[in-house]
């Protein structure tokens, strides 16, 4: 089991959950698990396309998925998913 | 929704803004939720880490200081409600690249910096829908926080 982190902007549409488990061994598998979970998160996890919005940073144990292999990232036992907004405009 | 804000916050945020001038500032609000109405608590003014030459007209937060800040808002039993930044010479509504990156829930607030002095500050947020950034209401409180 791991556990993913939802950051503050999220927690409205995941019953204010700050962690929720996971069984899934993969990023992307855990995403769609909380998504499935609570469907009210999901369009504002991935857009129209099924893409990951572009304001979603994913950490594993503090390791930014983008340095490792992306949403197939595996997660293990213990491991934390963090789910991070990018913060930006203009 | 609304955003309650103590004037010398606002202040900060102003001050912020001037010093970032011709560059755009910005910075992350932490506070409490009260149904529908947010109440600023303090807040948290970051470096522009955007590519340099663009940084007049685009902002970015770096992810560890707004890691720190979750942290930070954890400890106290607080949430980082919204995100502010400066529109230098520019008024104080969201450009197309700020409802494109938008994260939802936050109330983003909107300074302009006209000629190195702060004037009016604005209140938006995504709608659900992500479509558009629509206007809320910024309640300024005089009083000591």
């Amino acid at each position: 089991m791991s556990n993913i982190r939802v950051p503050t902007a999220l927690r409205a549409y995941t019953e204010g959950q700050i962690e929720v488990p996971t069984k899934a061994t993969t990023v992307g598998g855990a995403l769609q698990e909380l998504a499935d979970r609570y469907p009210g998160l999901a369009p504002h996890l991935f857009g129209s396309e099924g893409q990951l919005r572009p304001y979603v940073n994913l950490f594993v144990n503090d390791q930014d998925v983008r340095t490792l292999a992306g949403v197939q990232t595996p997660l293990a036992e213990g491991d934390k998913l963090m789910i991070l907004p990018s913060v930006a405009g203009g | 929704m609304s955003l309650r804000i103590a004037a010398q916050l606002l202040a900060e945020i102003h001050r912020h803004a001037e010093q970032q001038y011709p560059e755009e500032g910005a910075g992350l609000i932490l506070g409490w939720l009260n149904g529908d109405e947010r109440s600023a608590h303090s807040v948290l003014p970051v470096s522009n880490n955007f590519e340099a030459p663009q940084r007049g007209r685009r902002y970015l937060i770096d992810t560890q200081d707004i890691l720190k800040a979750e942290d930070e808002a954890q400890r106290q039993g607080l949430s980082v409600v919204g995100v502010f930044h400066s529109h230098p010479d520019h008024p104080p509504t969201p450009s197309k690249f700020d409802t494109d990156w938008a994260v939802p829930w936050y109330i983003y607030l909107i300074t302009t910096v006209r000629q190195g002095v702060a004037e009016q500050t604005r209140a938006w947020r995504l709608q659900e829908d992500h479509s558009e950034m629509i206007e809320e209401q910024l309640a300024i409180k005089q009083e000591a926080r």
